[in-house]
């Protein structure tokens, strides 16, 4: 049991490219452990996603051929039936929204250890070793897991995808599913980010965050707005309290913007939010805390009271 | 219909802290109620003023301190409280996935709810796993990331939605009993009225040992451990404006209008 095993991420027809990240964390893995990458992918086109999961570093994908959209009652037993016949040392499942639908799951079936949202991971004679944030990416923490079989959930974003083409086998995994055991059911699929503006399309973004404190002071950047003659967005909070409506937020639930310039105004930079508009041009964030996460991918900044700059910056606009 | 909601008490962070081995020191540490869990309490909450639930429970792993914490979510509406704490559960670093479960599902099999709410992840160590693992435990259904959740359970399905990546949301079905993580943004969680925290003052709270709930305490001795703690090394290559407001806004505007910025 030296091997690997990562499960990749599909919706709705699509791979993710999250997984062809696994690939490449679960190669590196496997270049420690001295095993197997093996990458399964589950429900939905299997064929093609088989083709093309085959890429550099992946020795064996299996496709698992149930089902069509992700049930997490089919992924659990499917993966424990992966994990019976691969027997790995570690089991790599993205950390997206349907990854951490069933890989606690899976955990709890098979008594493995889990240790969730990793951005890096390495092994220590018979340790794995994971890097993990905490409070809110404040920290990084290293957390031991014993000897034995663990799972790792990696944040998305962390690794390069894999690329180019591998002569990988790919083997088509019969897998028995118990259809009594399944008890929930996919009824469809929203997008939600619709409505009056698309903020993707925006040239020069304003984006708001925790940091305005009340809906009441929203009027003092929409004011920005209107200066600049520029398109108002937000972090997940705003959104979260009613203050704005969804097709504003930018971030990994919201949208992915790419303006020429993002204004960030008491904004963090949590992960979630920088992966929704690390792409800009040019990045500007306003904050009081130098240390807050928007200031590593920031080209501008000023720390200072939102409360002082803002009305300054319309000043310079009128 | 009984709903238990898991509430756990969280850790903020000051902007400027001392990391001290494995921990952050103390005094730059604030005591706070989880918010995905505030979600989740609002959400059981309403259930029970729509007349869907009879009984919110609430059950909370941490020591006494946290019934502060605890209080606020009685004082929100919710009817009565557990809290399990154990001298062995002093000074673990980092509970694990498998023990909190372990230590959740024994009140679940006490209490018999019928739905279970929990806060998709806590602020702090930020595991994300737990109540699915603890459904899986109890052989409940499940459903992770909730953002929306039908009130109309009476036919024992709860019709909820997922909230995926990138702005798509999944609609499915899910039979009860289940364990619904909840995520934040679901409702508008309330502040407690003057009335609710009085009456919360009054309201049973029961402290329970692991022995009291049949839990062995070799389930605390887990398989993680924590082996280090630092900060993040900041990657800022920004080119930070300094001075007044006026001054700060004066490089921001100039830099706009060299982008074009003429509005």
């Amino acid at each position: 049991m030296t091997d690997v095993l990562a499960i990749a991420d599909h919706r709705r027809g699509e791979l993710r490219p999250v997984s062809y990240e696994l690939a490449t964390a679960g190669r590196e893995l496997a270049d420690e452990t001295g095993g197997d990458l093996h990458l399964a992918v589950i429900s939905g086109a299997v064929d093609e996603f088989g083709e093309k999961l085959a890429r550099e570093g992946v020795d064996v994908v299996h496709t698992v051929a149930d089902g069509e959209e992700f049930n997490h009652d089919v992924y659990v037993q499917a993966i424990e039936q992966l994990v019976d016949t691969i027997d790995p040392q570690y089991v790599l499942v993205p950390n997206s929204v349907n990854g951490l639908d069933y890989a606690p799951a899976v955990a709890g079936r098979l008594d493995l250890s889990i240790v969730t949202d990793v951005v890096d991971l390495a092994v220590d004679g018979d340790s794995l070793i994971a890097t993990r944030e905490m409070y809110g990416g404040k920290v990084e923490t290293t957390t031991e897991l014993d000897a034995g079989t663990a799972l790792a959930t990696i944040r998305e974003g962390e690794w390069p995808e894999a690329e180019g083409t591998a002569d990988a086998s790919i083997e088509a995994f019969d897998a028995e599913i118990d259809e009594d055991a399944v008890g929930s059911t996919v009824t469809g699929f929203e997008e939600v980010a619709g409505g009056d503006v698309d903020i993707s399309e925006a040239d020069l973004l304003v984006s708001i965050g925790r940091g305005i404190e009340e809906e009441e002071n929203l009027d003092l950047i929409r004011d920005l707005v209107d200066a600049l003659d520029a398109t108002l967005s937000s972090s997940r909070p705003i959104v979260d309290n009613g203050w704005l409506p969804a097709n504003r937020q930018v971030g990994q639930s919201g949208k992915v913007v790419t303006p020429d310039v993002y204004i960030a105004i008491g904004i963090s930079g949590a992960v979630q939010h920088v992966a929704g508009m690390k792409g800009s041009d040019t990045i500007v964030a306003i904050n009081t805390d130098p240390n807050a996460p928007i200031m590593d991918i920031a080209d501008y900044a000023i720390h200072d009271d939102l409360f002082d700059v803002v009305p300054a910056l319309i000043e310079e606009f009128q | 219909m009984k709903i238990l909601v898991t509430v756990a008490e969280v850790a903020t962070v000051d902007d400027e802290f001392e990391i001290d081995g494995t921990e952050i020191a103390d005094q730059y540490l604030n005591a706070d109620l989880n918010e995905w869990d505030d979600y989740a309490i609002e959400e059981a909450v309403q259930l029970q003023e729509g007349g869907v639930a009879d009984e919110v429970v609430t059950v909370t792993i941490g020591p006494e301190e946290s019934e502060q914490t605890i209080r606020q979510a009685l004082a929100k509406g919710a009817d009565r409280a557990i809290r399990v704490w154990d001298e062995s559960l002093e000074g673990v670093d980092l509970l694990d996935v498998r023990a909190k479960t372990e230590i959740l599902k024994a009140v679940v099999a006490e209490e018999e709810p019928d739905l279970i709410l929990s806060g998709v992840q806590t602020g702090d160590d930020s595991w994300m796993a737990t109540g699915v693992s603890l459904a899986e435990s109890l052989d409940f259904q499940w459903s992770a990331v909730v953002n929306d959740l039908d009130h109309d359970l009476e036919d024992g399905t709860a019709s909820v939605r997922r909230e995926l990546e990138g702005g798509v949301e999944e609609l499915s079905e899910v039979d009860l009993p289940a364990v619904l993580t909840i995520q934040t943004g679901i409702n508008e969680p309330r502040y407690a009225s003057l009335r609710g925290i009085r009456q919360a003052q009054r309201k049973p709270l029961d402290a329970k040992t692991l022995d009291d709930i049949g839990v062995d305490a070799g389930v605390v001795d887990g398989s993680l451990e924590l082996t280090d703690m630092y900060e993040p090394e900041s990657e800022s290559d920004a080119t930070v404006w300094e001075g007044s407001a006026e001054e700060t806004a004066g490089e921001l505007a100039e830099m706009l209008r060299e982008k074009g910025v003429t509005a």
